[in-house]
């Protein structure tokens, strides 16, 4: 069922904060380490331990640098997952239907059981966030881990997608970005909330928020600040004394 | 047509969650094991948990592979071919216990310090260190001196506390935090938590490093500072800041020594009969005990007495720190800034510390019995760790940023830096260092301490070093970890002393855990005239086949983090927050499959069938089971064991009885244990009345013991008046000048140790810890080395360009002492004289069940390599010790380089040393891991 | 992207087995007895090559039968739907061909229709991807069809249709290139706006997210020096178009035509490599590469 549908109840979607991810890789690996043991097929590891290990991940971490002119420059720290696109072009070219975007909640996932591992969604994704399994031989990718975010064997304040849950420094948001109130969507509006590769025509639910800008410490105005008494005739003692006479 | 496929939306998760403590690294955050079947299958943070909150990073999670890694060891094991060759037969348990007590049995009879037991990340210190004080020799400490002692005990001498596990900003309500140097190591989840709190709240942050990654990426402003010149940047922000008069007077004069006199003919403090140190009373213009009802103190002026005027410690601290020599223009250029961006920074601290104050109303009591009706917090912080640390000037570089913090009142003030207990607690309240040792006897106190004079050193009446790596000589008085990192060549030169057996506990010495890692495994492998090796007996205990195993005559394989009892002590290395009380267990979540032993367990043994006072009852049993058995009825003091929670009847915080159900009760309480602060104890608790008499009722402490803050640092003038020649404790001539210049009671700066190789090595060359990764754990666990398999080395783009480097290219680094060769990679972001690489990545050939062509050996490469324990030679007929002439902290941060861009064709990293055999077989092919069927 | 040799193979083969069964379909030439069979034969034999050749590629072939319910919005589904359906409407003519002597023009032509149809689906599969530029180009379906057509022309041996073909290949080639070497810059997509940071400066990958290898830049990334694709580019161009052609002007030979043959498909190879090698997929600018 590789037709998209025409607009979906929720749209359920990250919201990363590029000002405040340290690159730590923490949502990387507990994304692998929840989906390799829940919904589908593990994410496997070929030559684990070899000369060249390769092995699945739904969400992966670069790292940016961007040189400025009057600036010094910034390093940016990048989580990459599926963006789960209003407008997916991974779902349409699939042959089979295994590739579908729920009607529900909007999540473009993929029946595993569906999946002849064409690869053919990979390649219409902009994003690169399908990957296909080496041992499996099914195309994986961000669930938003439906198997937690409904899961009723789940705490409610778990239910919320692994790498959400894990995030130590708290640069992952997860919510309804169909909902203008959702703290997600005025997230997204107080900070400018992007979406990556607008050109490419994808209309992306996840968002990404910029840095906010950096080094503008202001060259400083000492002498407003300054305490006028240290720079009197008396100098600093005279100042102390003063000051301590204060107190 | 839209038809979906049904989904099971709630799918069973697990069927049993198992709440245990995190050993990914030394962060040791709460987590939830999930199991099927019996099996490990997927492990999370756990959200009550009061270090981690739920969160978990990325080594945490991969916790799962780590437990099931290949490297495991399986059983115990001999060595049968040469050292270093990983040649090994699988032994009994039986054999290797009975082995390693005719070993250690004849030493402990005749010579106790010719056992020399160390142990790296150690979480059992207050363990280890009680079996190894048991037995009597002065051969004992962790990794601290190698790691960060530097901070530690900057930290403790100048306000009993430093980060970490020590204290923490107040994420709270801080509005402006600085990080110093490289810090992402430790501890790792709660300053990302922290730093996440600062940005939800779009709180300002600014880095100061030399490279811009990790946190200093999120840094709003970022000091692109030139390593080993913080010290320097931090004084010249306490310049501009006392020239603005933008300090703290009634918290100096309340809470510090600033007011002390200090005597102007021996530096030492001007006391009374009764020692108690005097100050100035502005109103009787009289020097007064300082602890006199209703003193006006002055900072300003001095009294007259005996013909010379005694100043108090600010005036000494004014006079030294608004000299030009530390004007933003003076320091500048040496620290590779602009005096804009200094002065910006001081200005910005000065505004959000006296601008934007905060004021808490909860009334608290000080210890003069003085009543406030509020709180004023300085929401300034501050953090560091072993980037400022690891240099030749790290002790006093940590004092001065000890002292920036005090001098604006932010310590232990809401929006601060706030302690966490059982800390604060000056080095008065801290053990002194001991090593009297005879023929069968315990030693006669414990280990590590902090000397407050020269004659709390551990020397014998010749001078020479009581300890084998020369801890509290007068080569490292103030080595308060010890220094672990000089046992193997002291060891080997013979050097105070020869040993017997080195007994190393997790531990990587012969790769990660030492300089100069090449020639210590050939230290480890040489052989006397006579054929014995320099180091007769060796005994490592590890849970995975690292580069050490091959080193080691007989392997005691110790479990995974899993399989296991622990405690996480406020004896030892605690977890507590700044308004609370906590500690953890490990606990068992899965048996092991192999023939291995818990190490603390075997350590147990090993004291019962030795005789070790405390480890065997009168009938000759044990006393103690095995480790759990030890944490739930060890006693340090009466009613003080390793676990203060559920004590007694189970009600019993920090005091009581041993409890039999003690673990049951942590296991069924999450793992943990937690105890709030009363609120009105929660801030100034050096000086808080109530926090002391909570502290004393939960055992932190005897008796209330406030104190102030050592702005001057009495002990450091001590030793260097014996340095200048008084008393009866006199360093070694050579020596004189060093401690003169080093051990100044005010924070001061000097250039790090390998200044003079800044010519012909013009480069500083870095190393850190990818926060994916912890030590050398990280590289061997199937998913954390697909993050980071190799170590490439970043250049500034100034290098780049210079040196003509293209994508591709490889580089050779020299040092003084050694080379590594590795791939380039530009980094604009990066102080423009300084490369780096990544560290606990490369790795020897064989080692780790890993592919000998694994990226970890082949792309890799350590910077220890090129940093030695030694100086170069001078010319004086002396070596002198790479690290801090205070601490004896390894300065590995000092280190200088000259790069060359490798001959094309170059793809494989040196040092490529030759493959180790592995004594666990190789893993091939692919992992699936997966435990549901 | 990664030049597959299932994927070069199977565009070429069964490109050139559908071109053949138009021209059959078509009766432009109307073989029976043996000759039908060898012709529907190998017009079958390529298509159905090509065919097992893409399955290849799959990494679960025993669900294939999936792949034909998709063609409301699939054009690799669509494509599967028309390869079947030209085989199954061409086999009547076919047979009939062979073992009646009698072609059945209306199941020839339909046949016929359904494989230009089969051959444009093909094209479509590349040509809808916009994350790859180079094939998000009206130019693409022409390449695929003139191959088609040209080939089948070589097969059936019409020289003058072969060679007014291979001449529309040519161009159809030069005009894929051309574009093609702006399509990526046309589609805007840069590491600014991969990532959202054009705006503050000059983005520059720093550390990729894994030190190996990965599914994305094995199949997606393939790097290719410049001069080695201008050597590739004559020789597709070269022997895929203009050498068959030079030869279809020597006088008539069954040598002659089998060179031409072999020179094109031999050409079509390095220009489907090139094809696929050349093509940079957007997602590369995520590792800094194109």
């Amino acid at each position: 069922m590789t037709t998209l549908p025409q607009s979906t109840k929720t749209k359920l979607g990250l919201v990363i904060d590029l000002d405040t991810c340290v690159g730590c890789h923490a949502c990387v690996i507990s994304c692998k380490g929840w989906n390799t043991e829940n919904y589908g097929a593990p994410l496997s590891d070929l030559d684990a331990y070899g000369a060249n290990p390769e092995g699945t991940f739904l969400n992966r971490v670069h790292s940016f640098e961007v040189t400025r002119d009057t600036a010094p420059p910034m390093v940016v720290h990048f989580p990459k997952s599926c963006l789960h696109c209003d407008n997916a072009p991974c779902v349409t070219v699939c042959p089979t239907g295994a590739s579908y975007k729920r009607v529900e909640d909007g999540i473009v996932l993929v029946n595993e059981d569906a999946c002849i591992g064409c690869g053919l969604c990979a390649w219409a994704c902009p994003y690169g966030a399908r990957e296909m399994d080496g041992v499996e031989k099914v195309m994986k990718k961000c669930t938003l881990c439906v198997d937690r975010i409904y899961n009723e064997n789940l705490p409610e304040e778990d239910r919320e997608p692994a790498c959400v849950r894990t995030c130590p420094a708290g640069a992952r948001h997860f919510g309804d970005l169909a909902d203008p109130n959702s703290p997600v969507s005025q997230l997204v509006a107080e900070r400018g909330g992007m979406d990556l590769m607008p050109e490419q025509g994808t209309a992306p639910v996840n968002k990404y928020l910029p840095p906010r800008p950096r080094d503008t410490l202001a060259t400083p105005d000492l002498a407003s600040l300054c305490d006028p008494a240290p720079k009197a005739a008396t100098g600093f003692l005279g100042w102390l004394d003063r000051a301590l006479e204060r107190l | 047509m839209q038809s979906q496929p049904a989904l099971d939306l709630s799918p069973q998760v697990s069927d049993d969650v198992r709440k245990t403590t995190c050993y990914m690294c030394a962060c040791r955050c709460g987590i939830n094991v999930h199991m099927k079947d019996g099996k490990v299958a997927y492990i999370e943070g756990n959200r009550d948990h009061p270090v981690n909150r739920g969160v978990l990073c990325a080594k945490g999670s991969a916790g799962i592979m780590q437990h099931l890694s290949p490297a495991r060891l399986r059983a115990p094991l001999k060595r049968v071919g040469p050292r270093g060759s990983g040649e090994f037969v699988e032994i009994t348990w039986e054999e290797a216990l009975q082995t390693a007590t005719d070993w250690l049995r004849p030493l402990r009879e005749t010579a106790p310090e010719k056992l020399a037991f160390f142990t790296g990340r150690d979480q059992s210190q207050s363990f280890t260190g009680w079996w190894a004080q048991a037995f009597g020799t002065p051969n004992w400490a962790a990794h601290g001196g190698f790691c960060s002692v530097n901070m530690a005990a900057a930290g403790i001498y100048t306000m009993g506390g430093s980060f970490w596990e020590f204290g923490q900003p107040d994420w709270e309500r801080t509005k402006l935090f600085l990080l110093f140097g490289v810090a992402e190591d430790h501890d790792s989840n709660p300053i990302k938590m922290g730093l996440g709190k600062l940005k939800a709240r779009g709180a300002r942050v600014i880095g100061i490093n030399p490279i811009r990654s990790g946190y200093n990426a999120v840094a709003d402003d970022w000091v692109g500072i030139t390593p080993g010149t913080d010290g320097l940047f931090i004084l010249s922000l306490v310049h501009e800041l006392l020239k603005a008069g933008k300090i703290d007077l009634d918290y100096l004069i309340r809470y510090t020594n600033a007011p002390y006199l200090i005597d102007a003919r021996t530096g030492l403090f001007l006391r009374d009969a009764h020692d108690t140190p005097l100050v100035r009373d502005r109103r009787t213009r009289q020097a007064m005990p300082w602890d006199s009802p209703s003193i006006a103190p002055d900072l300003a002026h001095g009294v007259e007495r005996d013909g010379a005027t005694h100043l108090p410690v600010f005036r000494h601290l004014a006079d030294r720190y608004l000299a030009p020599d530390y004007a933003p223009e003076a320091v500048a250029e040496k620290c590779g800034v602009t005096p804009a961006q200094i002065r910006a920074i001081a200005a910005e601290i000065a505004r959000v510390a006296f601008e934007e104050e905060i004021t808490l109303n909860r009334p608290w009591t000080d210890f003069r019995g003085v009543r406030h009706e509020t709180m004023t917090g300085r929401p300034v912080a501050m953090h560091a760790m072993r980037g400022i640390s690891a240099h030749s000037n790290g002790f006093q570089t940590c004092r001065a940023l000890h002292l920036l913090q005090i001098l604006i009142g932010s310590i232990e003030t809401p929006g601060g830096f706030r302690f966490k207990p059982p800390y604060p607690k000056p080095p008065e309240a801290h053990p002194r260092p001991h090593a009297r040792h005879a023929p069968g006897q315990p030693l006669d106190g414990p280990h590590l301490g902090y000397p407050l004079g020269p004659e709390h050193l551990l020397i014998h009446e010749d001078g020479t070093p009581k300890r084998i790596d020369k801890a509290f000589s007068w080569e490292a008085p103030l080595s308060a970890h010890g220094l672990m990192h000089m046992v193997i060549s002291n060891a080997h030169a013979g050097d105070p002393y020869e040993i017997d057996t080195l007994f190393l506990y997790m531990a990587n010495m012969a790769w990660n855990s030492s300089m100069n890692t090449s020639q210590v495994m050939e230290m480890l492998t040489d052989k006397k005239e006579d054929g014995n090796y320099r180091i007769p007996r060796i005994i490592y205990a590890d849970a995975y086949s690292s580069e050490m195993v091959a080193f080691a005559d007989l392997i005691l394989p110790d479990t995974t983090y899993l399989e296991r009892h622990d405690c996480i002590s406020l004896l030892d290395r605690p977890i507590c927050e700044a308004e609370a009380l906590a500690d953890s267990i490990r606990w068992p979540v899965v048996e092991p499959d192999r023939d291995v032993r818990p190490f603390q367990s075997v350590l147990l043994d090993l004291g019962h069938r030795l005789g070790l006072s405390g480890m065997v009852q009168e009938d000759g049993s044990p006393t103690y089971r095995d480790y759990a058995d030890y944490i739930t009825h060890h006693e340090r003091r009466p009613g003080i064991g390793p676990l203060a929670g559920f004590r007694g009847n189970g009600e019993g915080k920090g005091r009581g009885a041993p409890n039999p159900d003690q673990i049951t009760r942590y296991i069924d309480n999450g793992g943990f244990w937690i105890d709030h602060i009363p609120e009105d104890a929660q801030f100034y608790k050096p000086w808080n009345a109530a926090y002391q008499d909570w502290a004393v009722a939960r055992g932190l402490y005897d008796k209330p013991q406030p104190y102030l803050f050592n702005l001057y640092l009495e002990p450091l003038r001590k030793f260097q008046r014996a340095a200048e020649g008084h008393g009866p404790h006199q360093p070694p001539d050579h020596l004189r000048t060093r401690l003169t210049r080093s051990m100044d009671p005010l924070p001061l700066w000097y250039p790090p140790f390998s200044e003079p190789e800044a010519d012909a090595f013009p480069l500083h060359a870095l190393t850190q810890r990818p926060m994916a990764h912890y030590h050398s754990w990280g590289s061997q666990n199937a998913w954390l080395r697909q993050i980071h398999g190799h170590t490439p080395l970043y250049v500034s783009g100034d290098i780049w360009t210079e040196h003509g480097f293209t994508e591709g290219d490889w580089a050779t680094l020299t040092s003084p002492h050694g080379r590594v060769t590795l791939p380039v990679v530009r980094m604009d972001a990066l102080n423009p004289h300084t490369v780096w690489t990544w560290n606990a990545v490369a790795k020897r050939r064989g080692a780790w069940a890993l592919d000998p062509k694994a990226p970890e050996a082949t792309q890799s490469a350590l910077l220890n390599h090129l940093i030695h324990e030694l100086l170069p030679a001078k010319g004086d007929g002396l070596r002198w010790a790479n690290s801090d002439p205070i601490t004896g902290q390894a300065a590995w941060y000092d280190l200088r380089v000259r790069i060359e861009k490798a001959p094309a064709g170059q793809s494989v990293s040196h040092p490529d040393h030759i493959p180790q055999s592995s004594p666990v077989p190789a893993p091939a092919g692919d992992l699936v891991h997966q435990t549901k069927t | 992207m990664h030049p597959a040799p299932s994927l070069i193979l199977f565009t070429v083969l069964s490109g050139a087995g559908f071109g053949l069964l138009i021209w059959l379909g078509i009766g432009l030439r109307a073989p029976t007895g043996l000759a039908a069979f060898l012709l529907f034969g190998m017009g079958y034999a390529l298509a159905g090559a090509g065919l097992l050749a893409s399955a290849f590629h799959l990494g679960h072939p025993e669900r294939a039968l999936l792949a034909f319910t998709q063609w409301r919005s699939s054009w690799l589904s669509r494509e599967a739907v028309l390869a079947t359906a030209t085989l199954a409407t061409m086999a009547p003519h076919a047979a009939s061909s062979v073992f009646a002597a009698v072609p059945m023009p209306v199941f020839g032509w339909l046949g016929a229709a359904l494989a230009l149809a089969t051959v444009f689906a093909t094209a479509m599969i590349y040509t809808q991807i916009r994350a790859v530029p180079r094939w998000h180009h009206w130019s693409t379906p022409p390449v695929f069809v003139f191959a088609s057509l040209a080939a089948g022309a070589l097969l059936v041996g019409r020289t003058g249709l072969a060679f007014g073909l291979l001449l529309a290949l040519a161009i159809a080639m030069i005009a894929h290139w051309v574009a093609g070497d702006r399509q990526f810059a046309r589609a805007g997509s840069t590491m600014g706006s991969a990532t959202g940071l054009g705006a503050l400066g000059q983005v520059r990958l720093l550390e990729p997210p894994h030190s190996g290898q990965n599914y994305l830049l094995r199949e997606m990334v393939h790097v290719i020096g410049r001069k080695h694709v201008y050597k590739l580019r004559l020789i597709a161009l070269g022997l895929g178009a203009l050498l068959p052609a030079l030869l279809l002007l020597l006088p008539a030979s069954y040598v002659g035509f089998g060179l031409a043959l072999l020179s094109h498909l031999t050409g079509l190879l390095a220009q489907r490599w090139l094809f696929f090698a050349e093509a940079e997929h957007v997602v590369g600018l995520y590792y800094g590469k194109r």
